[in-house]
Formats: structure tokens, sequence, C-alpha cells
């Protein structure tokens, strides 16, 4: 049976798990900074808050 | 309560109720005299008095109102009575147990009240018991007013409150009669943890659902954390307590994780209890009902939502840091240590993103003991962080660990950071949801917070001071190589710290039964607040303004 060793796995996520932490930051970076984004943040972040207590329907 | 359940939702909550009846008579026929037929007992006690209110009322005329025109709070607001009942026996434990360490006859030669036996009671009466309810009752008022929904069902919120709190009954009398796994954080035995599992996955759906039914085109952050919170701790409970029972009709299991697995997987699972359980949850807490008291928007939402990914992604590589200089492999203690260090960054931009979006607005901190409350927790949030990166660096680990540092450091973030958090929450809350004009007494709230501030100081001094000493004298050696002082020795030094400690958690539980005395008096004797439109107490309840 093929044996994972521990060199291969610390190899492994001594690369691939280093890859895996940068392109999650830059995707996390992205999406927080994204133009378009900025619309619904801003609406997000006031409209707590509004008085209104009632839900929508 | 039952009036507002239509007669199908009366009926399952019978169903279930009976069904939950059934399991405890299994449980206590199989069990008998072992603890599992006790605690059999105890599941026939808690569904029969839950059946009675909902059959003595079952043929009540049904609810008339539109339903969905409003919001569900009865649940919240059981959940909140319920949060600080917990809080009460928790913090009156732990006080018990602290006295206990400096005058061990309070044991009174007891089996059931020995220090091992009553600390679990203390741990989950405050972590599960208060943190757990008001983790509940919170969440589901924060997805209801960020959603601009009603919760997604009639039912399941109140089985996912009692469920949890039967989940809690189980764990605390279980302690008392001897049942633990030997695991931190996760002491309750197999057929608690299944029930758990049931419930927890409940309060998921619900959640969900919930969130499914807005019309925000945004998901609130708050509701990121919590919902963090439900799926995490959902993922480490089931992991954690993978165990095989002696029998089935034995409350005791054994896990099936071996040797240093087990160890890793354990403290996998405890740190991020702490993350998870103790701070992603809360700081939904923070960043709902500060921004909401403060009546001013979070500083940056951007920066939320970077450190809420930040919190989610590094803090589940970090419980290797319990375990540096044991049988685990070093490398994997250096990344529990690595990722501890980073979590400072996310953990930083939360408390500091709190603080700013106080700016601007510190007379109100000044004269809000309420939104004080929220703010000494984001300071008390910023330091137990960097005190506790600081703590898994390998080599400060080798003073720290073992020592009453650490017991110093969750309780800097325990009574700093979560209590203080869910207390301003309450003071926020329960004018609202009762449609009070404001708090009963805005000097008992002043008194609670001065009480749980110095209470706080005082325990973690303490053991700040008693941690570090016996640190030192663990590690003194004497020119012959030997070790300079017993360990008795060290204990004897300790005596003045431990009356300290269990001075400041007393002032905390007074503090909690003020609390507790004035939501009473709110409740009771507050007049009703005019227009039943306003959900927000800011306006009404800031003195000065």
């Amino acid at each position: 049976m093929f044996e994972i060793s521990h060199e291969t796995l610390v190899a492994f996520s001594k690369s691939w798990g280093l890859f895996y932490l940068m392109g999650f930051f830059l995707c996390v970076i992205a999406y927080a900074f994204w133009p378009s984004n900025r619309m619904r943040f801003d609406r997000a972040k006031t409209s707590i808050l509004d008085r209104e207590d009632k839900p929508w329907k | 309560m039952i009036g507002k359940l239509s007669s199908t939702e009366r009926q399952y909550a019978a169903v279930v109720l009976v069904m939950l009846a059934a399991a405890g008579i299994a449980m206590a026929a199989l069990g008998r005299s072992d603890t599992l037929g006790v605690h059999g007992l105890l599941v026939i006690l808690f569904a029969g008095g839950l059946l009675y209110p909902v059959l003595s009322g079952f043929y009540e005329p049904e609810p008339t109102e539109d339903r969905e025109a409003s919001y569900y709070d009865d649940p919240i607001k059981v959940g909140i009575v319920l949060s600080m009942a917990w809080a009460v026996f928790g913090m009156f434990m732990g006080v018990w147990v602290a006295a206990q360490l400096a005058w061990p006859d309070l044991a009174f030669d007891a089996a059931w009240s020995t220090f091992g036996r009553l600390r679990p009671t203390h741990t989950s009466g405050v972590i599960f018991g208060f943190g757990g309810n008001a983790l509940i009752a919170t969440s589901f008022h924060v997805v209801q007013r960020t959603s601009r929904a009603r919760l997604a069902g009639q039912f399941s919120p109140w089985f996912v409150l009692f469920g949890f709190n039967l989940f809690c009954v189980l764990a605390v009398s279980g302690y008392l009669l001897g049942v633990t796994q030997s695991k931190e954080y996760a002491e309750a035995e197999w057929y608690a943890d299944l029930w758990l599992v049931v419930v927890w996955v409940t309060y998921f759906i619900l959640f969900l659902r919930t969130i499914a039914r807005r019309r925000e085109p945004h998901i609130y952050v708050a509701n990121w954390y919590f919902m963090a919170f439900i799926v995490v701790v959902a993922i480490l409970h089931i992991v954690n307590n993978l165990a095989v029972p002696v029998s089935w009709g034995h409350a005791k299991s054994y896990t099936i994780w071996p040797g240093v697995q087990d160890a890793m997987v354990q403290w996998w699972y405890g740190h991020n209890a702490v993350a998870f359980f103790l701070t992603a949850g809360f700081l939904g807490m923070l960043y709902y009902y500060l921004p909401v008291r403060a009546q001013r928007p979070i500083f940056s939402y951007r920066l939320s939502i970077l450190s809420f990914w930040g919190i989610t992604f590094f803090y589940m590589w970090a419980g290797s840091h319990h375990l540096h200089y044991t049988a685990l492999p070093h490398w994997v203690q250096t990344l529990g240590m690595t990722f501890s260090v980073m979590l400072l960054v996310p953990s930083w931009a939360s408390a500091g993103n709190a603080l700013l979006t106080l700016n601007g607005a510190w007379h109100r901190v000044r004269d809000d003991a309420t939104l004080r409350f929220m703010m000494a927790a984001a300071v008390f949030y910023g330091l137990s962080t960097f005190e506790g990166s600081f703590m898994a660096i390998r080599p400060v680990n080798a003073l720290s660990h073992y020592t009453d540092w650490t017991v110093g450091h969750v309780h800097a973030g325990a009574l700093g950071w979560v209590a203080l958090i869910t207390f301003g929450s309450f003071y926020t809350l329960v004018p609202t949801l009762w449609n009070r004009e404001r708090m009963y007494s805005a000097r008992l709230v002043e008194v609670h917070f001065w009480l749980a501030i110095a209470g706080t100081l005082l325990y973690v001094f303490a053991m700040w001071n008693s941690g570090i000493i016996q640190g030192l004298m663990w590690r003194t050696y004497t020119e012959d190589g030997a070790l300079a002082y017993s360990f008795v020795d060290s204990l004897v030094a300790m005596y003045p710290y431990y009356i300290a400690r269990a001075f400041g958690g007393l002032l905390f539980l007074i503090g909690a039964v003020v609390c507790c005395y004035n939501i009473w008096m709110t409740v009771r004797s507050v007049p009703l607040a005019e227009r039943r439109e306003s959900d927000v107490p800011a306006a009404i309840a800031v003195p000065g303004e």
C-alpha cells in the first residue's frame, strides 16, 4: 500500500498549505474591496440602525 | 406561550415531549441503578414538566393575529431568563471551587462536593448555561432584526432552547454524580452528546431558514459570526465526542481516538470551543448591539469581513499550542504557535473596529454604563487575545503552562470579554424586548459595571501574580541542580492569591445578582414604552440625551 511519509506530508503542507492560505487571503481581500460591493456593505452597516421593528412581510 | 402556537404546533410539541419521555423511560430501564438510569428519570421529569403546560393549554383558542407581521420574541425572553439563572448558578459554583482552593475544608468530606466534580459544573454552567443560552437568545434576536424576517418556525425555537437546557442539566447533574468523559469542556457523556447533536442540527436549520427568508440583499456580518459559531461547534462536538459506550445500559464510554491523537483532537476541540463558542458568537453580539446602542454604524464594515475570515481560518490551526513539549510532533506544535501569533491581527482588527466605532461618542460611553460594558468588553477582548498569542509562544508557554497564569488568561477572556459583552447586550435588549422605556435602574447598571470591573481586575491580577510565582518556583534550581522548592512550597505561596481570586469572583457574582434583580424589576414595574414601532433603545435609555 502507498504510504505517506512524514517528510512528504510536511513538504505538502509547507508548499500547498501556504498557497491555499495565500489564495484564501486574496479572495477575501478581493471580496471586501470589490468596488461594486461598497453599496451593499454601506447599506448593511447603516440599515441595522433603522427604527422600524417589523418583518418585511 | 402555548396560546401563540397553532393546534398543529401544539400537537408537534406534545408528540416530541412524549417521545422524549419514552426515551427517558428507556434510559431508566436500561440504566437501572447506573447514572444512566438516574438521568433517564431526570429526562422523564423534564419532559413531563414541559408536557404539563402544553397539554393544559392544548384546547385554548388558536392565535388569530397575523404572526408573520411581527418578530418572534418569546423564546428570546425565556432564553435571557435561563441565561441569567445559569449565570448565578455557574458563578456561585466558581466562587465555591475558588474558595475550596484556599480552604479545602469547604468540600465538606462528601464525594459530590469535591473539587474535581464541582469544577466542571462551574465551567459548563457558565460556558454552556450562561453563555450558550445568551448566544441562542441573542442570535434569535439579531438574525430576525438584521434579516427583517420572523424566525422560520414556531416550535423549533422552543425545541432548540429547552433541548439545549436539557443537555446542560444532564451535563451538570452528571458531574455531581461522578460521570465524566475527562475531556475539558466536553465532560458530558455519550447520551447527552447525542442529544446535543439533534438539538444543534435543528438550531442550524432554523438559523439558515430564517436567513433564507430575508429580503435584505446582504447578510449582516453579525449573522456570519453566529453562523460560524453554530456550524463549527457542531463539527467540533461530533468529532471530539466520537466514543463507544461500555454498553447501552451504562453511562461510561471510551473515546475512539488513541493516545496523542486523542490529545490533539481534544485541544483542537478545546481551543476552538474558545474560538467559536466563546468568541465568534459574542463577536456577533458586539457587531450588532454595540452599533445599535451607540447609534453609530460600525467603523469599517470591510474590516469586519477581513477579521471574520481571519478569525475563522486561523483559529482552526491554533489548538496544538495546548500541547507544547508533549509527544505531539514538534512541527505541529510550531504550526499551532505560528497561527496563534497570527491570530492577533484579526482579533485586534475586531477590537479596534469596536473602539473606533465609539470614537466620537465617548461622552455616551461616559454617561451610559450599558455602552461602557461593551467598550470594556472590547478592551478586554484586545488584551486577552494579545495575552493568548503571547502565551502560545513555546518558551513563554514553558513558564505559563500548568500555572494559574492560564486560569487568569481564561478569566480575562471569560469575565472581561464574554460576560461583559453579554451584560451589555442584555441591558440593551431587555427594555426593547419587554417594550419598556428603559431599565428599572440606571444606577444599578452602574453598580453592576463597577462590581464586574473590580471583580475581573482582582481576579486577573491575583492569577497573574500567582501564576508567574508558581512558574518561577517550579523552575528554580539550587547550585547542585536540584529543585529549590517543593510543590507544597509553591502551594503555600499561592494562599493569599487564592483568597483574592475568590473575592474577585464573589464581586462578579454579586454583580450578576444585581443584574437579575434589575431585569426582574424592569419587567415588573417599568411603564410600557409608547411606540411599539421602535426597536432601538439607545435614544430612550441613554441618560442626558
